[in-house]
């Protein structure tokens, strides 16, 4: 199996080389760039399997480049973004970006999301069932089990449920959630979520004020996780 | 008293001192002197001015050339500044632009016509002035003048001459001008220069050219001129010797009190008085003074004093109005308390009332002991005057006189009734009561007319022969005169009694007017109340609105304006006078020379450290303020000033100590922050340096040991910046609060979360009920505040007490608490808790800046919330965040089938 191609655009020549170590330690191989346009010649020629992108980069603004890249295709995008600015987080997220990650971050954290992005993204088909720990959630029989209890939920509830497990692993944010679930026009009405992720967690969590499964992203959305 | 008199007088000398202090800052002038039209002050000034062009910025401010051709070709090559134009009754005439000339600063201007009169609507009404603002910016002028425009010398000339010049110059001006040049030309060569034609004969002079022009003339007045500037000179070097203390003939130290009341005024009075006065070298004042009778002078009378009394300051004298019970008794002990040397009036004209009463100033004469006394002439114009005062004063109040005639009548009735009852003699006490009515009710004038009717009636009716004017009885002529004399004596003993009471009462209004406001001010602490206290007082006390100005607190030089009743504009010209009032400290306005057509009277606060603003008094047009309002708007705004100043101190005494302890605090935040943020670096670096070298022989267990440590400071330090960071941005107001609707188990599961690393091995329980309510607020923030306070209790109670997390509602609100079983806090700290860097001493290693509770009272007020501190029973702390409950609800449930 030839090893996974990881763009890592950072602007900063310190967090290039933490990355570089880190990766190439796990079997990625892994081109650098610090600049957006850079960036952007790269994608279209070497074609890499995932992009890392540093939101904070000198030429082009990130959410930028990730419209950009978003126009001809289907890439990853794993963005890299600070404390405070959430709604770059969230302008990201929605003109296309994947997953993200809050500097400074952990190296186990940055290896998960980019193993469960590039999962998803491999991934032709969706699986009709999810598994994590006790949960399971099977989306071809509509049903819900936590251990061995079956959960019933209402139908907004299931929904929600279903474009997590949908994607899995990967964070949504609260306006991409209420479109899916509630349609465009509910595209603000966060106390709708709030209800709803609250119910479902004293639904399915063992302990929903520390959940485990439906994780809270603040600022920006929720995220089921995956392992 | 013998004086040493070789001993300079040491106030002279500190003034003498600060005068010079003064010149050095101020611009220095020199006139050039003339003694009539053409004799060639302004060529002669042009010429100096050329040649001082050679190492000197000079400009032309304004000339007058008369289209005389040889003036003109001197003023080639000199930078002419332009003029003001201005429109008057249609035509455009041009004056000199003061500003320009300000603007252009040069070291000396050129300024022709001293005396010249400014278009109304001018800054000033008069050129002088406007060039004695540009000797105090420091600015040199050269300018012209003819001797007839000097005040004191007017009368004079009017003499020689015939001409009464209207355009004059105060003599305190001429004296303090630094240099006199007198141009002269022998009157023959002006003759021919005449006839030439060219000489420009002002419009005033025209009509009576022929006479002016004449030898005699001219040389009375050339003479004058020269006497003029020698005795000029003859003052600098009495100066200069004072100061420096040389021996020979002093300045007498005679001191003069000119009296000035309604018989002893007018120009001709003040000059003669101004004229002994320097040939004397003395000191003089000038005053008036106030009786129970003065306060009865008619408003021309008043107006009269007034106007002489001006006069007499602006030619040099110190006003005063003295208080006293007859005119010749307070001047006298005036005198006498003051080492008065001679006392001057004018000399008492013949009148029946002289002959008979006499004058204030023969009473002085006589009382005067060693006291000099000078008597001046006065002109035909004070005659003229006394003649149509006393016709108006008799023909008034005809009604009174009505009245007493119907009193007599109904005595009369009355006696005719008690006639045959009562004698004679008791029937005259009813006249007798008639006439001390009547003068007691009517003044005197009707009390001599009741007295004189009551005897009349008396007499016919009740003296035998009856119905007759005989009288029987001589001793009844006695009774007559007896009658007469008491409704005299009465009459004006009630008077001097009312006008007393009137003046007494006037003082006591002026005094406790000033009383209340100095009350007023004393308690006003703040900006607010002191306006409204001296818009209040004002218009008590003068009847009309006030408005401060004070100095913006950026920019000193524009002013703003504030007053009580908020439907008063400031118009640009208004705002413009009271700047220039500010600046010069001057008085401005209506009254006053300087700006005389603004709608409001401005006056400056001037206390010991300079202008402190401007109080505008707003009046009608061509109303002016009298002169015992004038005094009492003095008063009124030194008490002003001195409270505007303590309310400023005040503020900068607040400002001072606001600005210390903001000091304070950035300096303690910066020792606390480098040492917080160094103390986590060292582990690590330590950490990471261990790890890198050679040689240190570290098993695994160790080096994931060192390794633990590090990552654990490291996100302390991290932690630590969040903080810092979030305290600038509380701090400099720019926190955004995103409000939304938010769980509150959602918020608390996000900051434990967030506090894994922190949290481990810690027991925390977790109790919201399912049911809470939505609270409104930021997520990010609130998850931050939780973070914080959970950061505390965990700091601040054992590692193995637990942690307890619950949720609540209370009305419209929702309380999170997170309680410790820690030591929890003293109780007098629970508020100070929230300060910014408050820590509470801890003997294990507690540690962190003592920000934390702070930033989370910060960011919980921000949105709208509550924190608050609270010992708990069994011991421990609660923390409690009050947060609303957001307003959202009703949540639509999407109908789908399953």
């Amino acid at each position: 199996m030839s090893s996974e191609k990881v763009l890592v655009v950072d602007d900063e020549q310190a967090i290039r080389r933490f990355l570089k170590v880190a990766l190439t330690s796990q079997g990625y191989t892994v081109t650098e760039s610090a600049s957006g346009s850079e960036a952007l010649s790269i994608a279209a020629t070497k074609k890499p399997d995932i992009i890392i992108l540093d939101l904070g980069l000198p030429d082009i603004d990130g959410v930028e480049v990730t419209r950009l890249l978003r126009q001809w295709t289907k890439i990853p995008i794993l963005i890299l973004s600070v404390r405070g600015s959430e709604n770059d987080k969230i302008d990201a997220l929605d003109a296309g970006a994947d997953d993200y990650l809050t500097k400074p971050f952990g190296v186990g954290e940055l290896l998960a999301r980019l193993r469960a992005t590039l999962r998803r993204s491999m991934q032709a088909t969706n699986e009709p069932i999810f598994i994590n720990g006790d949960l399971k959630v099977d989306l071809a029989k509509r049903r819900v089990m936590v251990g061995e209890k079956e959960i019933q939920l209402t139908p907004n509830e299931y929904d929600l449920l279903r474009v997590l497990t949908n994607n899995a692993g990967k964070v949504l944010t609260h306006h991409h959630l209420l479109c899916e679930v509630w349609g465009v026009e509910y595209g603000e009405e966060f106390q709708i979520l709030r209800v709803n992720i609250s119910n479902l967690r004293r639904k399915l969590e063992p302990e929903p004020a520390r959940p485990r499964y439906i994780i809270t992203e603040p600022g920006v959305g929720y995220r089921l996780k995956t392992d | 008293m013998i004086e040493d008199i070789s001993r300079p007088d040491p106030d002279e000398l500190l003034a003498q001192v600060k005068a010079e202090a003064e010149q050095e800052k101020r611009g220095k002038l020199k006139i050039f002197l003339g003694y009539a039209p053409g004799t060639g002050k302004t060529y002669t000034m042009l010429e100096a001015g050329r040649q001082r062009r050679k190492d000197t910025d000079v400009v032309i401010a304004i000339v007058e050339t008369h289209s005389r051709v040889d003036t003109e070709a001197l003023l080639s090559g000199f930078d002419i500044l332009s003029r003001k134009q201005s429109e008057y009754h249609g035509v455009t005439l041009s004056e000199m632009d003061i500003d320009t000339v300000l603007a252009r600063h040069p070291q000396l201007a050129l300024v022709d016509e001293f005396a010249h009169e400014n278009i109304p609507g001018s800054r000033h009404a008069r050129r002088y002035q406007d060039v004695e603002e540009l000797l105090q910016a420091g600015i040199d002028v050269y300018t012209t003048l003819n001797v007839q425009h000097i005040e004191s010398g007017r009368n004079v000339v009017a003499q020689i001459t015939g001409v009464w010049v209207r355009e004059t110059v105060p003599d305190s001006i001429i004296d303090i001008a630094t240099e006199i040049e007198l141009v002269d030309l022998p009157p023959d060569e002006l003759i021919n220069r005449l006839k030439e034609g060219k000489v420009y004969v002002p419009e005033q002079i025209a009509p009576a050219t022929e006479k002016f022009f004449r030898k005699g003339n001219l040389t009375a007045l050339r003479e004058l001129a020269l006497r003029i500037a020698a005795k000029h000179v003859d003052q600098q070097t009495l100066a200069y010797m004072k100061t420096h203390a040389v021996g020979g003939s002093w300045p007498s130290g005679e001191r003069l009190l000119l009296y000035i009341g309604p018989d002893s005024w007018g120009s001709r009075l003040v000059r003669g008085t101004r004229r002994l006065a320097y040939e004397l070298g003395a000191v003089w004042t000038a005053t008036d003074i106030e009786t129970p009778e003065n306060v009865r002078l008619s408003p021309l009378q008043q107006d009269r004093i007034n106007e002489t009394l001006k006069l007499a300051q602006r030619l040099g004298a110190k006003t005063i109005t003295i208080q006293g019970e007859s005119i010749a008794a307070a001047v006298i002990d005036y005198a006498k308390a003051n080492n008065i040397t001679k006392i001057v009036a004018a000399k008492p004209r013949k009148s029946l009332r002289r002959l008979f009463i006499g004058s204030a100033v023969d009473r002085i004469i006589r009382n005067s002991e060693d006291i000099d006394v000078h008597l001046l002439g006065t002109t035909g114009e004070a005659e003229v005057a006394e003649e149509i005062h006393k016709q108006a004063s008799l023909l008034k109040n005809w009604q009174h006189y009505l009245k007493g005639f119907g009193l007599v009548v109904l005595a009369t009735l009355l006696g005719q009734v008690l006639h045959g009852i009562f004698t004679p003699t008791t029937i005259a006490m009813l006249y007798l009561l008639c006439v001390v009515v009547a003068s007691f009710l009517w003044g005197l004038g009707t009390a001599i007319m009741v007295s004189f009717l009551g005897v009349l009636a008396f007499d016919f009716f009740n003296i035998p022969p009856y119905l007759t004017f005989a009288i029987g009885d001589t001793q009844y002529i006695f009774t007559f005169l007896v009658l007469m004399g008491i409704g005299i004596i009465i009459s004006y003993l009630s008077e001097r009694v009312r006008h007393q009471s009137q003046i007494a009462k006037q003082h006591e209004n002026q005094t406790a007017a000033l009383y209340t406001l100095g009350r007023d001010l004393a308690m006003s602490n703040d900006l607010e109340s002191y306006i409204n206290a001296i818009s209040k007082r004002a218009k008590e006390t003068f009847g009309r609105e006030a408005i401060i100005l004070l100095p913006d607190s950026q920019n000193k030089e524009i002013l703003r304006h504030y007053t009580a009743n908020s439907k008063i504009g400031v118009s640009e010209t208004e705002l413009a006078a009271a700047t220039w009032t500010f600046q010069h400290q001057k008085t401005a306005g209506p009254g006053t020379d300087t700006l005389p057509n603004t709608r409001a009277r401005h006056v400056p606060l001037v206390t010991a450290r300079g202008t402190v603003g401007v109080i505008a008094l707003l009046m009608d047009t061509g109303e002016k303020l009298s002169i015992v309002q004038e005094r009492f708007l003095e008063g009124f705004a030194d008490l002003a000033a001195v409270a505007l100043e303590s309310i400023l101190l005040a503020e900068e005494a607040q400002n001072t100590r606001v600005l210390r302890k903001t000091e304070k605090l950035q300096t303690a935040l910066l020792n606390s922050v480098s040492h917080d943020l160094r103390t986590p670096l060292v582990s690590i670096i330590g950490v990471l340096s261990s790890l890198q070298e050679e040689g240190m022989n570290l098993d695994n267990a160790a080096r994931k040991n060192l390794i633990g440590v590090a990552r654990e400071e490291a996100e302390r330090l991290n932690h630590l910046i969040t903080n810092l960071l979030d305290v600038s941005r509380i701090e400099a107001g720019a926190i955004k609060i995103n409000l939304q609707a938010a769980d509150v188990q959602d918020l608390v599961g996000a900051a434990l979360q967030q506090m894994e690393g922190f949290a481990r091995n810690r027991q925390i329980n977790v109790g919201i009920p399912a049911e809470l309510p939505c609270v409104s607020v930021d997520f990010g923030l609130t998850v931050q505040t939780l973070v914080n306070v959970l950061d505390n209790a965990i700091k601040y109670s054992a590692a193995d007490s637990s942690i307890d997390i619950s949720g609540s509602q209370a009305g419209n609100d929702i309380y999170i608490e997170v309680a410790d079983h820690g030591v929890g806090i003293p109780s007098q700290d629970l508020i100070r808790v929230f300060d910014k860097f408050y820590r509470i001493q801890r003997p294990d290693n507690a540690t962190g800046t003592g920000l934390g509770l702070s930033i989370c009272k910060g960011m919980v007020e921000a949105q709208g919330g509550q924190i608050t501190a609270e010992n708990r029973p069994g011991g421990g702390t609660v923390i409690r965040l009050i947060l609303p409950i957001s307003g959202i609800s009703g949540i639509s449930e999407k109908t789908n089938v399953q």
